[in-house]
């Protein structure tokens, strides 16, 4: 009796997980479905899965909405923005945590609350400042705004303060720098850390949507995919079966980086960065 | 003054040595990233408030005719900006409770899984990296009147279609449905850490006591997740004060009928439109501020009191 009750309250559960997931889902699902569909199939319903894998939607919307273009500026922009947001955090994590120096707590604190700055408040500013540093319509104008993160080097930071000082001792000992400390043994140590951080950052550059459409405002040959996918909607006019293949253009490449980093992208996620 | 008293004092401290070129250590670690945060975090959040009381203020001549609040004066008494604020409360007082609600029941049913825990995990939290530019455009599609999946559902089932996009009041509800779907990963995500902070022996004793499901989640497992609760909330708010790129991205514009004005919205168009108002864009961006501020303090506060 009690083994039968349980039974079907684990049925219920599962079966509302799995209405739920596939509500959340459903709109993945239905994006790449109708990417491979003709606009006629899509208008008229006549069948659910499309009848054969059309790529020319692919094909079409890769040419007639500059994607090669949008997609090499997103892997550009991601890289490099990935690769010097690490850099300047490791070092700054490293002098926030080990160096010591009057006010160093104070300071971090500091920083710590102005995390609470809305983005959009420093836009205003941060507009002119490109146009002062010539940067403006420029690429390097998607980077170098977003170099310095309080919340990465505080993630990081505070691994590093986990870190005995002793080990610090030995190695001064040993007659290493505090460089050749940091990188040959803090920043190998802190591997799970630092891969949480790469992962949050990559799909932060990637995804990121208002900045780039100010930036690109004097250029669009500096667009990165999601606005540039937003642009090829007014400028290719309304046609499903395109902007299906183009979402899923843009969409792929991260849902494959979930895939394979799912753990480390949710403890990341969990830890606080990433909303909305 | 410091480094004299340590240098005869310290005798063979191994501080010392690298005293002398600690400046220098700073300048290498710190420099960087205090360069980036001065430059484009500390100067323009100064800037903004500085814009704010510059009356008249004109970004190309770089003038302006006095300090007052005029500015303020200005967009508190701006109808559109007033709409925009009344848009935005309305969005993070329906999406912030509904996304809880929905994420309190997946994240308890989901830390009882043993099974499947990949796939589930995959459905739900697949938003997180997905482009919301890309999934906007799903939505667009879904909701439309021709081809839409939901009108043909709903026409099917004999009903006459719905204007989803078009119309004010359902556009509004598009809003809010994107709104929910993207930030129910990260909500569901919170709840489940701050559930894996419960501890399993209540759980033991209510089984002892031969309680009901429906009574250990209520009397059991939303007490003890409140303070989770509490923070994802306004963790939520905050972030749904922020909102624009939802609207952008569905509608190309503030709503169908420039319905949907939110705080944010009203700041671009201040200042990214083609008669830039800074000073209206800054006064616009110190209210917002200043709203996030009060959240924040909350958050401090709750944080401090649980430990979290």
């Amino acid at each position: 009796m009690k083994n039968r009750t349980d039974r079907v309250k684990s049925f219920m559960q599962y079966l509302t997980l799995f209405i739920g997931a596939a509500i959340m889902f459903l709109p993945f699902f239905w994006m790449i479905n109708s990417s491979f569909k003709t606009e006629k199939e899509l208008l008229s319903f006549q069948s659910f899965f499309p009848k054969q894998l059309l790529i020319d939607n692919f094909r079409q919307a890769w040419e007639m909405g500059d994607f090669p273009r949008y997609f090499g500026n997103s892997v550009f922009v991601t890289v490099v923005c990935v690769a010097l947001t690490m850099f300047v955090t490791i070092l700054a994590a490293y002098g926030f945590s080990k160096l010591k120096f009057p006010g160093r707590d104070l300071i971090f604190t500091v920083l710590v609350s102005m995390m609470m700055i809305p983005y959009e408040m420093l836009m205003l500013t941060n507009y002119e400042t490109i146009r002062h540093m010539h940067l403006f319509g420029k690429i390097w104008s998607l980077i170098v705004p977003f170099t310095s993160s309080i919340f990465y080097t505080y993630i990081l930071r505070n691994f590093f303060l986990s870190v005995p000082d002793s080990l610090y001792q030995s190695a001064r000992i040993d007659g290493a720098s505090d460089w050749q400390y940091l990188w040959e043994i803090m920043v190998p140590m802190a591997k799970p850390s630092l891969v949480t951080i790469a992962l949050l950052d990559a799909i932060t550059c990637w995804n990121s949507f208002m900045w780039t459409m100010l930036m690109s405002s004097g250029n669009r040959n500096i667009r990165t995919l999601p606005f540039g996918l937003t642009a090829f909607t007014s400028e290719a006019g309304v046609h499903y079966n395109l902007w299906m293949a183009g979402a899923t253009i843009v969409v792929i490449p991260m849902i494959v980086l979930f895939l394979f980093c799912r753990k480390s992208i949710i403890t990341g996620v969990s830890r606080g960065g990433l909303k909305g | 003054m410091n480094k004299k008293t340590k240098r005869y004092n310290g005798g063979r401290d191994p501080d010392e040595k690298f005293e002398a070129s600690m400046i220098g250590k700073i300048a290498l670690f710190l420099g960087p990233f205090m360069l980036g945060i001065v430059i484009f975090t500390i100067y323009p959040f100064i800037n903004a408030f500085l814009m704010s009381f510059k009356e008249n203020f004109s970004i190309l001549r770089n003038t302006f005719s006095g300090w007052g609040l005029a500015n303020y004066r200005k967009v508190l008494n701006d109808p559109i900006f007033l709409s925009g604020l009344k848009t935005t409360i309305k969005y993070v007082v329906i999406v912030v409770p509904i996304s809880l609600i929905i994420s309190i029941v997946i994240a308890v049913l989901l830390n009882n899984t043993r099974r499947f825990k990949a796939i589930l995990q995959t459905a739900y939290f697949m938003p997180l990296v997905t482009s919301t530019a890309a999934i906007s455009l799903v939505f667009r599609f879904i909701f439309a009147n021709e081809g839409g999946l939901i009108n043909k559902i709903i026409t099917t089932l004999g009903q006459t279609q719905i204007n989803f996009l078009g119309t004010n009041r359902w556009s509004e509800f598009v809003l809010y449905i994107f709104g929910i779907w993207n930030i129910l990963p990260f909500t569901i995500i919170l709840l489940l850490a701050g559930l894996q902070n419960i501890d399993p022996q209540y759980y033991t004793a209510a089984k002892v006591d031969g309680a009901k499901t429906l009574d250990i989640f209520t009397n059991i497992t939303v007490p003890l997740l409140s303070p989770t609760i509490a923070l994802v909330a306004i963790v939520n708010s905050i972030s749904a004060f922020k909102v624009f790129d939802y609207v952008f991205q569905l509608y190309n514009k503030p709503g169908p009928g420039y319905n949907l004005y939110t705080i944010i919205y009203y700041i671009y168009e201040k200042f990214g439109g083609t008669k830039p108002q800074y000073g209206y864009a800054a006064a616009a961006s110190i209210v917002l501020f200043f709203i996030i501020a009060v959240f924040t303090l909350l958050q401090r506060v709750l944080q401090k009191k649980t430990n979290y």
